[in-house]
């Protein structure tokens, strides 16, 4: 049985967990990954693990997640399984709740556990079958790419609240778009915030992308029309134009996104081909009001979940795509600029439940 | 997000409003509520359980079980427990010293290096010109940043682009803050996306061999549970002497204050609720508990109006309230003021309870319904402007065409003026209490129905079809029985 793979060597740990567990919880949480890489090598929480390639990488990202869920939901089940009653359902609710999952998606897995193991013992393997088809069921998207344009430069725009992590994300992909041997052009449209442009210069000169800027504090739109100018003239695969960080209550900074994408359009009818959304994996519920925001003015395509190894939760992703029809498409795993990778639900729930760990 | 939880609780507190009695086991019903908000606004579990049982300890005492108003008791007792949690306040910003080091210290992208411009500017603005020091070394173009911010505040920044070492770069800094004689450094460090031991060693070196003598943590207000984790690894590192919170002017509804606060326990200096260097406004626990319960902010709303009208205009409205010659000129002229689009909302949104009115109000351009009403003054002689009393009939009606209105909007309108004049009255001259107290008032109004503007020209409505009109009835007749069973009950039981 799948619970199995958690038993022998996972004990000591157990009990050191749950001693620092019942002292602070929160505390256990930052130093666990560091512990479980060290402890056993075996693990699969293991930092090391970084060189098998994107499936380990996404794990990697999600190591946190993947230790508060699985020290606590251990510590709660033992080893032998538990009875269902209140008090364990409090706890668990207590648990998903820690991964800024949000009380909608975590009571839906509670109450999927409670019904159907009420008053009987749960077993590990029970509760992440249960919590990984629940979870899978709201965010059921297949991977998603970025769509390219038919023809002509694949124009996208990347939009999303102050510091959420826009800059570092389209370093990121194009990053990501110059290895696959595609040309990029990028837009510097941050023309509010002090050296917004000087950082994605930065970046560019860093990367090999062409660049066009405008001058602090000067029309995003006009930089985003030459910006895909540009990118039609020197015939690049795609144009990423960037913009200044918002709050998705400022309604004049959200019409101003409405205006860029009027005017791309005057270049490229179909522009912008993508918009992505910039999501910060630490915010909370207030995620999901930036979805929305964003959504409404930018009409976004997708999402970028940033700073995902930051964080030890990643829950977030699971409230949006369940209120939204906003797929995430890439995920943001650390600071280095190939730290990207395309967002896969299996991968991501796999990552967050134990299971499939020792399959690979 | 956020208006749904608000209701929610209303509609909860509703709920206990409808019972005249309340039992234990309906006040649990309201305390899940106020729990289910606390984690909604991302308040973290463990500091959300601590904090329940205080609120629950209170609640379920004999005095609140038997009050008349047990739903504003129950959220008085929950405000009352956040402004305790919350403070106490200290928003001062110590400069005791020869060369007072402050050092800045967070997480990747949750404004570090803006703050940095927002506390150069308030000490600027106190007399003390403060060096900034770029100490982020890690971030491109951060250092670029951090000139272009002092440049425009008119504050010198220490920067080395060659030095890689953090440390030698703000001894450098405060070398320099000595010879000048800046009074303030203010360290803007590197941020990090995880809590690791680099990033701490590394700030322990600058608070080791720097030894700032205050230490702010600077945390997003869209932080969700992690806060709780960040803000203890920082606390057990530096020893922090105080925490700003940044991005609260969206919709946020920044919980994560109080897991910071819970956990760090060191005081809340400020909240940054804007882009601009200036939106950094000392913090207060009363405006935050409301803000995360959802209940608006009074003061900022009085702020706000105040902001609207400048002292010579509220000066001299005062002394003509104070007087009684308020006419429909004022009037106008102030109703005017208004019509700059954003301000109603913005206001309304601060307003305890007037999230509903808000709501009711919609997205509907009621800018437009001021600009009506100030035409219908302009098309009034300036008799009729300064003594509303001699419009008789043929006036009225004189009114309503040159204004292109209906003779009633012209009527509410005056009405209005009516209405309006004795409570400006009251505004004017008053302490800041009487203030709040008429504000309290004007909302009462509000929510009784009586709107702001003049009410709204609506049709009849288009005839119901017999199958709507059918379902009316149902529903009528459905809710008259259910009242009647009410009171069966009632009875029944009272027996």
């Amino acid at each position: 049985m799948a619970w199995n793979l958690f038993g022998g060597k996972k004990k000591n740990e157990l009990a050191e967990t749950s001693e620092s567990d019942s002292s602070n919880p929160e505390d256990g949480e930052s130093d666990s990954p560091a512990g479980d890489g060290g402890s056993s090598d075996a693990s699969p929480a293991d930092p090391t693990a970084e060189k098998k390639g994107f499936f380990g990488r996404f794990k990697q990202a999600l190591v946190k997640t993947y230790s508060v869920l699985n020290t606590d939901v251990r510590d709660l089940l033992k080893n032998e399984g538990r009875l269902v009653d209140d008090d364990f359902l409090k706890e668990l609710f207590a648990i998903l709740i820690k991964t800024d999952m949000g009380a909608g998606p975590a009571s839906k897995i509670r109450d999927e556990i409670k019904s159907q193991f009420r008053g009987r013992k749960v077993y590990m393997a029970d509760f992440i079958a249960t919590a990984k088809t629940t979870i899978r069921e709201i965010m059921d998207q297949p991977e998603r790419p970025i769509e390219y344009a038919e023809s002509g430069p694949t124009i996208v725009m990347v939009c999303g609240v102050n510091g959420a992590g826009k800059t570092t994300s389209i370093a990121k992909l194009t990053n990501m778009f110059i290895k696959d041997g595609k040309k990029v052009v990028l837009g510097a449209g941050d023309t509010f915030r002090a050296a917004a442009v000087e950082q994605l210069n930065v970046w560019a000169n860093r990367l090999g992308a062409e660049i066009v800027m405008g001058s602090q504090g000067g029309d995003p739109a006009s930089v985003s029309y030459r910006a895909v100018e540009a990118a039609v003239k020197s015939n690049a695969d795609i144009c990423i134009v960037d913009t200044a960080g918002r709050l998705q209550t400022q309604t004049n900074l959200m019409d101003q996104l409405s205006k860029i994408r009027n005017v791309m359009q005057k270049v490229v009818p179909e522009a912008p081909h993508e918009v992505l959304l910039v999501l910060d994996a630490t915010a909370g519920q207030n995620a999901i009001s930036q979805a929305k925001g964003f959504s409404a003015a930018a009409g976004c395509t997708g999402i970028v979940l940033a700073k995902l190894d930051g964080t030890a939760k990643g829950g977030v992703a699971i409230p949006i795509r369940q209120e939204f029809d906003l797929p995430v498409k890439y995920i943001g795993l650390g600071e280095k600029e190939d730290d990207i990778a395309l967002f896969n639900v299996d991968t991501y729930v796999d990552a967050l439940f134990p299971e499939s760990f020792g399959q690979e | 997000m956020f208006d749904s939880l608000q209701k929610g609780l209303q509609s909860a507190f509703k709920s206990l409003r409808g019972k005249g009695k309340l039992t234990e086991a309906n006040m649990r019903g309201g305390l899940e509520m106020v729990e289910q908000s606390l984690l909604e606004a991302d308040v973290s579990y463990q500091v959300v359980q601590e904090f329940m049982g205080t609120v629950t300890e209170h609640a379920l005492g004999e005095k609140v079980l038997l009050s008349l108003n047990p739903d504003e008791q129950l959220v008085g007792i929950v405000n009352q427990t956040l402004i305790e949690t919350l403070g106490p306040v200290d928003n001062s910003l110590p400069t005791g010293q020869d060369v007072n080091i402050y050092m800045m210290c967070g997480l990747q992208g949750s404004g570090k290096t803006t703050t940095c411009g927002k506390l150069a500017r308030l000490l600027k603005k106190e007399g003390i010109t403060p060096l900034l020091c770029a100490a982020d070394l890690q971030r491109p173009a951060a250092i670029d940043q951090l000139h272009v911010i002092g440049d425009s505040l008119g504050v010198p920044v220490y920067s080395d682009r060659e030095n890689k070492d953090p440390v030698q770069v703000c001894n450098d800094a405060v070398k320099k803050a000595r010879a000048d004689g800046n009074k303030v450094v203010i360290l803007d460090t590197a941020g990090r996306l995880a809590i690791d031991e680099e990033l701490m060693q590394q700030l322990k070196n600058i608070d080791r061999k720097v030894q700032p003598h205050q230490v702010f943590l600077v945390v997003d207000g869209m932080t969700g549970q992690d806060a709780v984790n960040s803000a203890s690894a920082f606390n057990d590192a530096l020893e922090l002497d105080g925490v700003i919170m940044t991005k609260l002017d969206g919709d946020a509804r920044g919980g994560a204050l109080l897991s910071v606060k819970n956990v760090t326990g060191v005081p809340i200096k400020f909240i940054g609720t804007g882009e601009q260097l200036e939106s950094l406004e000392p913090f207060r626990p009363e405006g935050m508990s409301s803000r995360i319960l959802g209940m608006g902010d009074m003061v900022a709303a009085v702020e706000a109006a105040q902001e609207l009208v400048s002292k010579e205009e509220q000066e001299k409205l005062e002394q003509q309230l104070a007087k009684g010659d308020f006419d429909l000129n004022d009037f106008r002229n102030h109703m005017q003021k208004f019509a700059n689009p954003g301000i109603m909302m913005k206001m309304m949104s601060l307003i305890p309870g007037m999230g509903q009115m808000r709501e009711l109000m919609g997205n509907e351009d009621h800018t437009g319904e001021i600009r009506r009403m100030v035409g219908i003054i302009d098309s009034m002689t300036a008799k009729e402007r300064k003594t509303p009393k001699v419009i008789d009939q043929s006036r009225r009606s004189r009114i309503a065409t040159g204004a292109g209105v209906a003779p009633q909007q012209v009527n509410e309108l005056i009405k209005q003026f009516e209405q309006m004049k004795p409570m400006l009255t009251g505004m004017a001259g008053g302490s800041a209490n009487d203030k709040m107290e008429m504000l309290n008032k004007m909302k009462e109004q509000a929510m009784s129905g009586g709107k702001m503007g003049p009410r709204e020209k609506k049709g009849t409505g288009a005839r119901l079809s017999a199958a709507e009109k059918k379902k009316a009835k149902k529903l009528r007749e459905k809710d008259r029985k259910k009242r009647l069973k009410e009171k069966r009950d009632e009875k029944r039981s009272s027996k």
